[in-house]
Formats: structure tokens, sequence, C-alpha cells
């Protein structure tokens, strides 16, 4: 991507905590992010509430702020700040919910910020199941057999269509309770009878399972011209179903042929 | 069993032997492709080559009958540094061990692929020998300077001896078959075409007489400068149907239209070719095994269009009046989504006379 000459100062937004799932990956990218805007000349403001990483040191911006990463503290740099740009999205799930947040707020648009690398239209197409689904269906990429039920007989007729393992999650249950995985028609029938007794408008979401298949990640960089490279493929060493927090990941693939690894 | 490579400079390894026993003779050429070694082994583009994997672990995944991309294989003898003898995949039919000895190639493992491809990066391309006969490298150093001289063309080889139908409903495509890729005709199928595979020999009049909407020079192995009559034939069809060029037929294309032939240090073998896209304004990563390349010094008619990015060698041009292009790497459109399908698309517009952009 060509350098935006407008931008002179820009806002990174670190990962905050190391979670299972955000792992010490993004403070690296984040710390990364800041060396090579600064190397462009680009005065860095950083905000990361995690003061135990390498991100935060004062080397690596030219002013950290060490604040919790929410709407209203966010909100109170920019104000302060005044970025001409925000990068959001090397701070893993944490940076990518900010965008989004500050996106709604109105704050960029308000005060001319521009939303750099992923635009948000893309955080939400991967954030939000629903428009995720609709996105993958478009471009004719498979995903989960899923339906809404309201009744036993067809949530049974989807069972026999799919086959099991199927997830059943209930709508508006108390605390989420009642759900389950069902890997055959006894269980099925009974926790989606409970499900649907829970459920306050007496409805259930069926979901096909995909634990024990093959789990396969790809790391892309694609740029605003739309060129894309794919720096590496990793294959898990456990099946879906075992938490990668739990798990090893080996790359590259090592179980897939050439053409499985394009397609 | 114990089995050595020698190089023609005289730098030898040792081994251990897989596949078949005995001696196999060819150049040497190293691919960096982390999969799709059962792709390398069968592409015709490597007939008589020796091929080195970079990749420490090659095996992993088995053998299937899918994923040839000929009828048998084409590699003389095969390099690994690990061979694996446990393979792990769905489709998997035959391990490692049984191709190898199944196809009769002669194969050598335990040997540092990557300390050896930096040697062939810095010497450049040479023949090597791998045996499982001799360990008297003197010997094995005649043997090997004996064959590089008596080197012949792999084309006629690998092209088809009688011409062959693959009826399909669409455009009627002539494919000049110098080692054709069966991925390249699965490409064709795809977008219906009706198509005529011809021997390499075919004249110009041999194939106008199928009366085709397009011609397409395929890809295979070897020096285009040494198949002096197919330039020939092709000078005689340009301007007469639209034409695609690929790989080895981009070159002899080029050839035809004046261009010149140069040799690469040491070839690109491998899937993560980045080209430059000048016309559309993209780059890919493209899959790539060839020696030799055109040199960029065309006449005025000729629009170079693709460029690698590694060393700025030509990848693909366009004829300014006539319906021709050349790419120089593998596009490839058999399952999903492949960065450099649209080669075809654009071979069927340019048959329709739609301009391609």
């Amino acid at each position: 991507m060509p350098k935006i000459d407008k931008i002179k100062k820009v806002l990174v937004i670190g990962s905050g905590p190391i979670v299972i799932g955000q792992a010490a990956e993004f403070d690296y990218s984040g710390t990364q992010a800041c060396k090579a805007l600064r190397e462009e000349g680009i005065e860095v403001v950083l905000v990361n509430s995690n003061p135990a990483t390498i991100m935060t040191d004062t080397q690596s911006a030219d002013k950290v702020y060490i604040e919790p990463i929410t709407l209203d503290f966010v909100k109170r740099i920019i104000k302060r700040e005044k970025p001409d740009g925000i990068l959001a999205s090397l701070g893993g799930q944490t940076g990518l919910n900010m965008a989004v947040e500050l996106a709604e707020d109105g704050i960029l648009e308000e005060m001319g910020i521009e939303l750099l690398g992923t635009s948000l239209e893309s955080i939400k197409k991967a954030e939000d199941r629903e428009l995720f689904k609709k996105t993958m269906q478009e471009i004719g990429e498979k995903v989960p057999l899923s339906t809404i039920s309201t009744d036993l007989d067809s949530a049974i007729k989807f069972a026999e269509e799919v086959g099991f393992p199927i997830i059943i999650r209930p709508a508006y249950t108390l605390g989420g309770s009642g759900g389950g995985i069902a890997h055959n028609m006894d269980e099925f029938k009974y926790i989606c009878g409970k499900g649907l007794k829970l459920s306050l408008i007496h409805q259930v979401l069926l979901e096909q399972s995909v634990a024990g298949w093959k789990e396969i990640e790809y790391e892309v960089i694609r740029d605003g011209a739309d060129n894309s490279i794919i720096i590496c493929n990793m294959e898990n060493f456990d099946p879906v179903g075992v938490h990668t927090g739990d798990s090893i990941v080996v790359a590259p693939c090592q179980t897939l042929s050439d053409v499985e690894a394009r397609c | 069993m114990k089995s050595v490579l020698v190089l023609e400079d005289g730098t030898y390894f040792t081994g251990e032997a897989f596949g078949k026993a005995g001696e196999a003779i060819g150049e040497i050429a190293f691919n960096t492709c982390m999969t799709g070694y059962q792709e390398i082994l069968t592409n015709p583009s490597y007939n008589g080559q020796i091929v080195a994997m970079t990749y420490p672990l090659i095996g992993n995944y088995g053998f299937n009958r899918y994923d040839n991309e000929s009828d048998k294989t084409h590699v003389q003898g095969f390099i690994v540094k690990e061979l694996s003898d446990t393979p792990t995949n769905w489709r998997c039919e035959i391990t490692p061990e049984e191709y190898f000895v199944s196809n009769g190639i002669v194969g050598i493992k335990g040997i540092d692929t990557r300390t050896l491809t930096k040697h062939i990066r810095s010497k450049g391309s040479m023949y090597c020998i791998i045996s499982t006969e001799s360990g008297n490298i003197d010997l094995l150093l005649e043997k090997l300077m004996k064959k590089k001289t008596e080197k012949k063309s792999s084309v006629m080889e690998v092209s088809t001896k009688s011409p062959i139908h693959k009826p399909g409903r669409g455009k009627r495509v002539v494919v000049m078959d110098f080692g054709v890729k069966h991925s390249i005709i699965k490409s064709l199928e795809k977008i219906n075409c009706d198509i005529y595979i011809l021997p390499a020999s075919s004249s110009a009049n041999e194939i106008m007489s199928y009366n085709p909407d397009g011609i397409l020079l395929s890809n295979g192995p070897g020096d285009p400068s040494e198949l002096p009559f197919v330039k020939s034939t092709v000078q005689e069809l340009i301007g007469k149907k639209p034409m695609l060029g690929i790989g080895l037929g981009h070159q002899l294309l080029g050839l035809a239209l004046g261009g010149k032939i140069i040799k690469l240090p040491f070839g690109h073998h491998g899937s993560n070719q980045p080209v430059r896209d000048y016309i559309k304004g993209r780059c890919y990563v493209t899959s790539q095994c060839h020696n030799y390349a055109l040199e960029n010094d065309f006449s005025d008619e000729i629009l170079v269009t693709h460029i690698n990015i590694n060393d700025n060698t030509v990848e693909g041009f366009r004829h300014k009046h006539y319906p021709i292009l050349g790419v120089q790497y593998h596009p490839k459109a058999v399952l999903g989504q492949d960065d450099s399908s649209y080669v075809f698309d654009d071979f069927i517009k340019m048959i329709d006379g739609q301009p391609i952009i």
C-alpha cells in the first residue's frame, strides 16, 4: 500500500491483556506496526492497557497511554491527541472491537479520522456470525448447515438430513441454559425437547457440528489493490473441538495435498 | 542401501536409496514447493530432469490417482531430505516408497537439499548422477559427462504421438502438445472447450485443418531453440488464429515473433514466484518450472505485460495487433480460486474478439 501523505499522526490500539484466542502475536504485530509507522516519519500514539508488554516501552511509540481500552478512555485520548488516522487491526480482537465501537459512536467521522487497514465493513463481516455466513455463501464457500426450529418434528427432519453431531442452542433462555451437542437421535430429541420448553420464544437454533474435523488456518496479507499473498498455512495437531489454547499448531500444513491446500 | 549423488563439478553427497535401485542421470533442478510433489513428478516439463526438493519432508500426504499432471512420471531421479513412511491423507492410496518403486524412479534421501540448492544457486545449473551401483566418483562423473553430450530434445518424447479429441460444446481449441499438463486440459474442459491435442510435429496446415477457434501452445520441457520446426510452424500460424502460449509454448511464441531465449542461472522452480501484471495492476504468486526465459528485448509490436519481481525476467506478453498472449507461469484453474486462472478467460475473450483488460 502506498503511503497516504496526509496522515502525519496515527493512534495505534494495542491488544490489551494476553488471553486465550489472543496470544502474544498481537503484541508483536502491534510493536512492529509502531516501528514501521515511525520509520515512515509518522507520529505514533499508542493505547494499551497492558503494561507488561514490549509495546508499551517508551521506544515503540512517541506517546504511550496505559489506559483501559474502552470507548470512554479511547475517545478522551482521541480528543486530546487529534490523530489523522487510527490503526486497530493489529490489536487482535480487542483492537477490532474498539474500532467498531469508535466508528459506531461517530467520533471518527466527527473528527475526520481515517480508519486505516481493515475496513469497518470487513471487520463486521468477520466478527458477526450471520454476516460472515452470508458473505461465505455469496462467494460460494461452504458453511456448516443450520436452521431455526420451533417444533420437534422439523428439528428431527433437519437432523435426519445433516446427520450427527448437531449443536442445539435454545433462543432466549435464562443464562443460555438448555443447549448441548447431540450425538444420536435419542440425545437430540431429549435436548431439543428441553430446549424448546426452556426457550421463552419456543425456538432452537440447530447447527451441524464440525467437531472432529481437521482444523486448518491461513495467514493472508491483502492490500488495497486487492493483491494478496498467503504467508503460511497451519494445521492444528488436534481436531476441531479441542481448543487451540490446549493444543499445538504446525506450520506449514503437513497432511494436505497441493490441490487441497489451494482450494 | 547406500546411494551417492554426484554433481557435474565433482561435488558429491552420500545418502540412502529409495525407489528403484540403479542409476539416474539428468540435469538437476531444485524445487521450493512445500506441497505438490506428485504434480512435480508427473509434470512433463520435468522430463529427463533430476529434482531436489528443498522442503525437508516429502511424501507426507502420500500419492493418489487424481493429482497427476500426466499419465506417467517424468522426473528421472528424486532427491529429498526425508521421505515420509507414514503418509496421512484421506485420498492417499499408496505410500511414497511404493510409488517410487512401482514407477521405477531412482531416489536418494538423507541429502541436505538446502545445502545442495545453495550450491546450485551459486554455481549454476548442472548435470548430476544418482547411483546405488558404484561409489567410484570418477567413474560416475565419466558416465554423467557422456550422457550430457548426447542430450536430446525431450519434447518429442513427451508429446502425444497421434491426435487426441476431448469433445466439448464450446470453442474449438487445438492444443499443440509439447508435454501438456493435465491441469491445463482440465482448465479448458472447465470452460467447455472442444479440445484437439496434436503432436508437436504437426504442420500449420494440419493444425488449420481442424478449423480451430484458438490455438494453445502448451508447456513442455527443455530449450525452445532446439525446436526450430515448431518455431516455423508457429510463424505460419501467427495472425491466422488467436493464440495462447504457456511455459515452453510462451517461449516458442516469443521466438516466432522475433524474440530471443536466455538460459536462467538456476531457473524458476517453485510455487511462490511473484509476478507483476502491468495491465491489471496486480501481483500474483505463481507456480513455475523453467530454466529458459524470453529476453526482454522485443520488436515494437510486442508488449511485455508480466515481469517476475525476483529477477525482472519476462513472464508474459501480448501482441499489439494480433490476438496473441503468452504467459511463462502456469495458470491453474483446477480447483477453487487461483490467482492466475483469468488467463484462460482472457483467451476465450480474445477468441470472441472482445477486448481484454
